[in-house]
């Protein structure tokens, strides 16, 4: 029996879906079985982000009418033993879904997979509570921005309501030069307000922008700095103690002259 | 000029986004969260004029306890009104 994680976060943009992506495509890497879900409905994305827009037959809205068999409906990543997609219908809206239907269908992946991550549409209404309505464990998603964490809080009042209680916390998007000229809230300022567990923090990364344009995930990319923190979180989730990432990676002018002259900089 | 010196002397200014960042986060979330449902919020009345009343005798009916939001703070105001004082029979140290 595997285990269900939401990926979420309330305000739009933040990077769940790349979160979701990544995470899944890790965990693939890693030799387990995992379904990507889509849920959200009308807008469906993930299917972009992961490269695999061109292959879709059926979706979710199918399965949950009983148009097509569960089976049918998901997409096998060529890429990955055991890596699938489960797409949102893009012409249907949110309602075509119920939560108990969603429940089911996570019911019923969990039987055969080892993860199944869900990308919940941004919001906080009927998508969102389709989004959790099967989950074991959520992810909830933010930027250091007084808006995402505001956003972030609200969701977790929201997930913690419907007793979910399994819930961690990914920092996206933080830019270490800004955090450390005084610019951009820190991972303390975010995780002091939220009081959440923290799984990851993932540095903003030009080659998110690349491998989404590809449709190749960043944890594919040995380069990239988000793609570690995602191989890092990945790690976290199946219960690895990964110690966080050091974001200090440009040193500055001072650091850099003292390791030309041989001191050792920690 | 002063351009170049507030540049070169530029992190005290932008010490200040950051900050500036986490006051308004912590207001917001202060605010946020004080949108108690009327339930609880009855049920704190209860608790407030049941710890109140062990000491007081006070007019239930004219009690009003609301957040008063300020611009920088919020607090718990509360008018009770008090008919007397009850008399507490004062406890004996036993040892």
């Amino acid at each position: 029996m595997g285990e269900v994680l939401v990926i979420t976060s309330g305000k739009g943009g933040v990077g769940k879906t790349t979160t979701t992506a990544n995470i899944g495509t890790c965990l693939a890497m890693m030799g387990h079985r995992v379904v990507l879900v889509d849920a959200d409905i009308g807008l469906r994305n993930l299917d972009v982000v992961m490269g695999l827009e061109n292959r879709i037959v059926y979706d979710l809205v199918d399965v949950a009418h009983g148009r097509c068999r569960l089976r049918q409906a998901l997409v096998r990543d060529r890429r990955f033993e055991g890596l699938f997609l489960l797409p949102a219908a893009q012409t249907k809206d949110k309602t075509a879904v119920t939560p108990e239907q969603m429940r089911e269908l996570c019911q019923e992946l969990k039987k055969n997979n080892d993860y199944v991550l869900v990308d919940c549409p941004a919001g906080i209404e009927q998508g969102f509570r389709n989004a959790i309505a099967g989950a074991d464990r959520a992810i909830v998603v933010t930027t250091p921005e007084v808006a995402s964490v505001r956003d972030a809080d609200r969701i977790i009042g929201l997930l913690e309501a419907s007793e979910l209680r399994d819930i961690s916390l990914v920092i996206n998007r933080i830019r270490p030069k800004m955090v450390k000229k005084g610019d951009m809230l820190d991972v303390e300022d975010v995780i002091e307000h939220l009081a959440i567990e923290l799984l990851g923090i993932v540095p903003e990364d030009e080659l998110i922008i690349i491998s989404t344009n590809k449709g190749e995930p960043a944890v594919l990319n040995s380069h990239s700095k988000a793609g570690e923190a995602y191989r890092n979180i990945s790690k976290r989730i199946l219960g690895e103690d990964v110690p966080f990432m050091n974001l200090d990676e440009s040193p500055g002018f001072m650091s850099r002259m003292k390791r030309l002259l041989g001191f050792r900089t920690g | 000029m002063l351009e170049i010196l507030s540049r070169i002397f530029g992190k005290e200014a932008s010490q200040a986004s950051k900050n500036v960042a986490r006051e308004r986060l912590r207001l917001v979330l202060m605010h946020d969260r004080l949108e108690i449902s009327p339930q609880i919020m009855e049920a704190l009345r209860d608790d407030i004029i049941k710890v109140i009343t062990n000491y007081l005798v006070i007019d239930e009916g004219a009690t009003e306890i609301a957040f008063e939001r300020g611009k920088n703070s919020m607090a718990l105001v509360a008018s009770i009104p008090v008919l007397k004082m009850k008399r507490i029979p004062q406890k004996k140290d036993t040892g």
